[in-house]
């Protein structure tokens, strides 16, 4: 029986010695909070997924559970899934072209205080023209109900959008959120 | 599973799942269409009460029936919009193109 889905995580270690120095420092002793100790990184995590539209619930979901430390509002916490959300579809959707199996995209959460740094990455087929494709409403697929509004909503609702891609390689996309403490 | 849609004479009010994402979408769309041509659905309401997370997935879906509903001389509805996807519906400028039902009409 072959294997129909697949993901990979890894997580920071805590209290491990072989790690980087960001590591050992991320991780805060019993009963202590990170505070303000200016590292750099704080906490990551990184996940392979297949690229099947079944593991953009999955993504959501892992995204949404690395900012509960941070305590969001739930708008916040709706926007950064939508973003997630429009990223992961556009690897599978765009960057390999609908075909299921084992294409991988990978998705990484980064935090550094209160920022957070999520990455979607995607070994297919690339973007010719980045300016086009991320025009409101522009769509290479609305055969499929595309609506053209993935990257207009990735930059409405994270607070800095970058998106590098080259065509026959694949695309990456970092988007940077600033998670508000909630208001007493 | 039996109650995603209710149909009465040519009105069909379809039940939105509670995440509307690409892979939600992409099952729903293909039942959708064959029922709009096996019942011969003119009004085509889409009903958001139990949804709390939609992308743009679902603006490209309604977008996409509501082409289809033109076509057939029909019209598509939104229902129950609310928090998130009524945010989106205003944001992608659907609300211009597809009629807010509110309530009382139901």
């Amino acid at each position: 029986m072959g294997m129909e889905n697949q993901i990979r995580m890894e997580l920071d270690e805590c209290g491990g010695t072989e790690g980087s120095s960001i590591r050992e420092n991320a991780c805060p002793g019993p009963g202590e909070g990170y505070g303000d100790k200016g590292i750099s990184r704080e906490n990551h995590i990184q996940i392979k997924l297949d690229a099947r539209s079944e593991n953009e619930r999955l993504a959501r979901v892992a995204v949404a559970a690395f900012l509960v430390e941070l305590d969001p509002t739930m708008d916040t916490m709706e926007d950064v899934k939508t973003a997630v959300s429009e990223a992961v579809t556009n690897a599978i959707v765009h960057g390999y072209e609908g075909q299921c199996g084992e294409k991988p995209v990978m998705l990484s959460c980064d935090r550094e205080g209160r920022w957070v740094t999520i990455t979607v990455s995607d070994y297919g087929v690339g973007i010719e023209d980045l300016d086009r494709a991320m025009t409101p409403f522009f769509t290479t697929k609305p055969e499929q109900d595309r609506s053209g509004m993935g990257f207009s909503f990735m930059e409405a609702f994270m607070d800095k959008l970058e998106v590098a891609s080259v065509p026959g390689e694949g695309t990456s996309i970092v988007m940077k959120k600033y998670i508000p403490e909630e208001d007493v | 599973m039996e109650n995603e849609y209710q149909i009465e004479g040519n009105r069909m009010v379809w039940r939105m799942p509670v995440e509307v994402d690409h892979h939600r979408t992409e099952q729903i769309t293909k039942r959708i269409e064959q029922l709009i041509e096996s019942r011969q659905i003119r009004t085509l309401v889409f009903d958001f009460a139990k949804t709390v997370f939609m992308d743009s997935s679902g603006i490209g879906l309604l977008i996409g029936r509501s082409r289809t509903m033109r076509f057939y001389g029909g019209q598509v509805k939104a229902i129950h919009l609310n928090g998130r996807a009524e945010m989106l519906f205003e944001a992608s400028g659907l609300s211009r193109l597809i009629e807010k039902e509110s309530l009382e009409e139901e």
